[in-house]
């Protein structure tokens, strides 16, 4: 079993509590328009553009596959500006086992790892396996999702997760499909959200304010509301929209004003969060 | 007459300055002339200690007893609160020389106060500290001199570490040491906002360096203290110098690595070794501090607990010029095995020499990794990995740097400039610590990548200081001077931002 690993970044400070390593999966299930990472959106195509303008020859068309030599690429990142897919020719083909040698290794400087993506739970069983393995020598286990899977199916998956870090990208069906293109988002967030609180399963929340494309108001107040009683004890970050890395529509997008977000945090304070951050 | 008519010096650094000038005009220490010919090759070093040894090059003074028993010489009873305290100690640091004549070491600061602290309420106490740190900021005035705490969560700890984050000044540098056994998580956590917020505290791997010296007689419980740019030295005596070997300029003169390693080597390490016995009898038998000093007098310094470092510098040119490029130290194994060997064979040497007057060293010297000073290139410090060639991965640098610390018994470090956002998440910098003392690395340092407090060889310096000093202009703490020179020489600026 192998999954399409965009990146592994040994040391991230943003990816959950402590010294985590991240795993970033190549793929996503939806396409939001402020996403800092557009190139780990969809699979490549084989297209060739990229392979034409690669300076250090680290690319190559192979049988109809684009290869990547890791060994002569020089990290400039020009594959990735050019690919009209919103693709990267930079991905390796890895099992859990060789994801959890290269984790393992970071031991003792790390309490665990985050899978991200793209959308990592397009990969459950995946997943599953590399958790187990970092279980076994007690590595944390943390999921950062959109949502937009349904964690009820995956319910083994969870049983080896410690938390989900789960966006809330919008509350209302219209509003949420116009940022992410997802049909049904809304409700399958609003499910899961439910779900995995229930399951004692939420790291944290994340919204990220988008002028003019979101609903902070409304998002806040629905997750107060399904969470009930149990909002005050659930951690919730309110993340400034910035342009950096965004391409299309927001790539020119103004930042939310830090009065907005101040009072986006006095109105979660008010629905019952005690634990807010903002970003 | 240079010194006289300086711009740029304070009235008190020209006084030093011209001591200096003074002390050089005699030459009562004997050299050899292999000690000659190495030096004149700029291939081992003096650290400029002056010809005319008249001080140790560091004290540390057992503040714990000073601040039980006050000083007949000084005319200072035992302290009852906080403000005698307090009072006492600003006198004796007057009274402490050095070899920038200034206290290197101003005490194990939280074990000191602690229990003077009495029924004072916060509020109460951390104005004292505050001006207490300011004292020693403006008239110490020197990056080199360091307090300690830890690894015990105390209410003055605490309140130091308050008291330092709002002054925000480059005088002393802390230490904590830190055990994962003993220091709880939440004061680690506190002293690592501190560090984000001014640099200060750095860490020291209690767990490792709490057996370096036999303890003193009723003493502190650890027998060290943690002073200057990293010297791991006894509490209640100190260093009597400090003489390094220079390995880049050593390899200028080899015609092969095996020319290097039987020849060169082991004949500079011997002329520095006797060098250092000629220098320490003098200091000892002939310059009459020990014998006349009120500190040793009243039990603050023990001559018996002093010793010798013996230093080296500049590991990474020396395996660049050994191995020439494509082998670069910290990333490529055979670089990394033969620095190694270097190593080795140098402590082997060192260990093996019978070390005078060096009981608290077990009649040895002991091993220091050299951080530098002043605007020196072509010398990375100890032997840590130069700016611009730091492995990827930090926590391969962090592994590298653990190898290469088990060598040094009197001070070792590596400085880490840090993403500011780590202020937003210290749980993932105490991890870090956790882990790199967990492999046994000594000592490291963290600093925001965007701090005015920046470190240079280990001691503390403000960026803005550097820049007025660079200008022309008199500035209050020399060591601005040292840090101008070496900041710019060696790209410091450029360090590879960490935990990005």
């Amino acid at each position: 079993m192998r999954a399409p690993v965009n990146k592994i970044i040994p040391f991230s400070l943003v990816d959950g509590p402590g010294s985590r390593c991240s795993i970033f999966l190549q793929g996503c299930n939806i396409a939001c328009a402020y996403c800092h990472n557009p190139e780990t959106q969809q699979m490549c195509v084989a297209c060739g553009t990229c392979v034409a303008q690669c300076q250090a020859g680290a690319l190559a068309l192979e049988g109809g596959r684009v290869v990547w030599d890791e060994g002569r690429c020089v990290q400039c990142d020009t594959c990735i500006h050019v690919c009209p897919h919103r693709a990267s020719p930079k991905v390796r083909y890895m099992t859990p086992c060789e994801v959890f040698d290269v984790v393992h290794s970071y031991q003792p400087f790390i309490r665990g790892i985050t899978v991200s993506g793209g959308e990592c739970m397009l990969h459950p069983e995946w997943m599953g396996e590399l958790f187990g393995l970092c279980r076994e020598v007690g590595l944390g286990t943390l999921i950062d999702s959109n949502g937009c899977v349904d964690f009820s199916r995956h319910a083994d998956l969870l049983d080896v997760c410690d938390g989900v870090m789960l966006d809330v990208k919008a509350w209302d069906g219209d509003t949420f499909r116009r940022l992410t293109s997802s049909a049904d988002g809304a409700k399958v967030v609003q499910a899961n959200l439910a779900y995995l609180a229930e399951h004692d399963k939420i790291q944290e929340l994340r919204i990220v304010v988008v002028p003019g494309w979101n609903d902070p108001e409304a998002t806040i107040a629905g997750i107060a509301g399904v969470l009930g009683e149990r909002t005050g004890k659930t951690t919730l970050k309110l993340i400034k929209f910035r342009r950096f890395g965004v391409v299309g529509q927001l790539a020119q997008a103004a930042s939310p004003t830090d009065e907005r977000m101040a009072q986006l945090e006095a109105l979660a304070r008010e629905a019952g969060f005690t634990d807010v951050q903002l970003r | 007459m240079d010194i006289i008519t300086a711009s740029n010096l304070t009235y008190g650094q020209k006084l030093i300055h011209l001591a200096q000038a003074a002390e050089n005009a005699e030459h009562p220490i004997p050299t050899t002339p292999e000690y000659d010919w190495f030096f004149e090759r700029d291939a081992i070093c003096d650290m400029h200690e002056g010809n005319a040894p008249y001080r140790p090059r560091y004290i540390c003074c057992d503040m714990e007893r000073f601040a039980r028993q006050g000083s007949d010489f000084l005319r200072l009873d035992a302290p009852d609160n906080l403000d005698d305290l307090l009072m006492n100690l600003q006198i004796l640091y007057q009274n402490v020389p050095s070899v920038t004549g200034r206290p290197v070491y101003v005490g194990q600061l939280d074990r000191v106060f602690d229990p003077f602290l009495g029924d004072l309420s916060d509020d109460e106490i951390l104005p004292r500290f505050k001006r207490f740190l300011n004292y020693i900021d403006r008239t110490v005035a020197s990056g080199y001199c360091h307090a300690n705490l830890g690894p015990e969560d105390t209410r003055a700890g605490r309140l130091l570490l308050q008291a330092d984050a709002e002054v925000q000044n480059a005088v002393p540098n802390f230490t904590l040491k830190y055990d994962p056994e003993v220091t709880p998580d939440d004061f680690a956590r506190l002293a690592l906002q501190t560090s984000m917020a001014c640099a200060n505290p750095a860490y020291a791997n209690d767990r490792m360096l709490r057996g370096t010296y036999p303890l003193a007689t009723n003493g502190p419980k650890d027998g060290y203290t943690v002073v200057s740019c990293y010297n791991v030295l006894p509490i209640r005596g100190g260093a009597y110098c400090l003489d390094r070997v220079k390995l880049s300029q050593l390899a200028d003169l080899a015609t092969s690595t095996e020319h290097f390693l039987n020849e060169l080597l082991p004949n500079a390490v011997g002329a520095l070794l006797e060098y250092m016995d000629a220098r320490i009898k003098f200091l000892v038998e002939e310059s009459n501090f020990f014998q006349t000093s009120f500190l040793v007098r009243e039990g603050l310094i023990e001559r018996e607990r002093f010793c010798g470092m013996f230093g080296m510098i500049g590991m990474h040119e020396c395996i660049e010029k050994l191995m020439g490029p494509g082998h670069v130290y910290g990333t490529d194994p055979e670089a990394n095995d033969l620095a190694d060997l270097i190593m080795t064979k140098m402590t082997d040497q060192v260990l093996a020499w019978d070390a005078p007057y060096s009981e608290v060293g077990g009649g040895r010297y002991m091993m220091h990794a050299q951080a530098g000073f002043g605007d020196q290139t072509s010398s990375t410090p100890g032997v840590r990995i130069r700016v611009g060639s730091e492995p990827e991965v930090f926590f391969d640098h962090i592994r590298h740097c653990a190898r290469m610390h088990r060598f040094f018994t009197a001070g070792v470090s590596d400085i880490f400039p840090v993403e500011p956002t780590a202020a937003q998440n210290v749980d993932a910098l105490l991890d870090v610590v956790k882990g790199a003392f967990a492999v046994d690395d000594k000592y490291l340092s963290f600093y925001p990548s965007d701090s005015d407090l920046v470190r240079i060889t280990g001691f503390l310096v403000k960026r803005s200081e550097m820049e007025k000093f660079a200008r022309g202009e008199a500035v209050l703490a020399d060591t601005s001077h040292d840090g101008e020179g070496n900041w710019r020489a060696n790209a410091l600026a450029d360090r590879k931002v960490r935990l990005g």
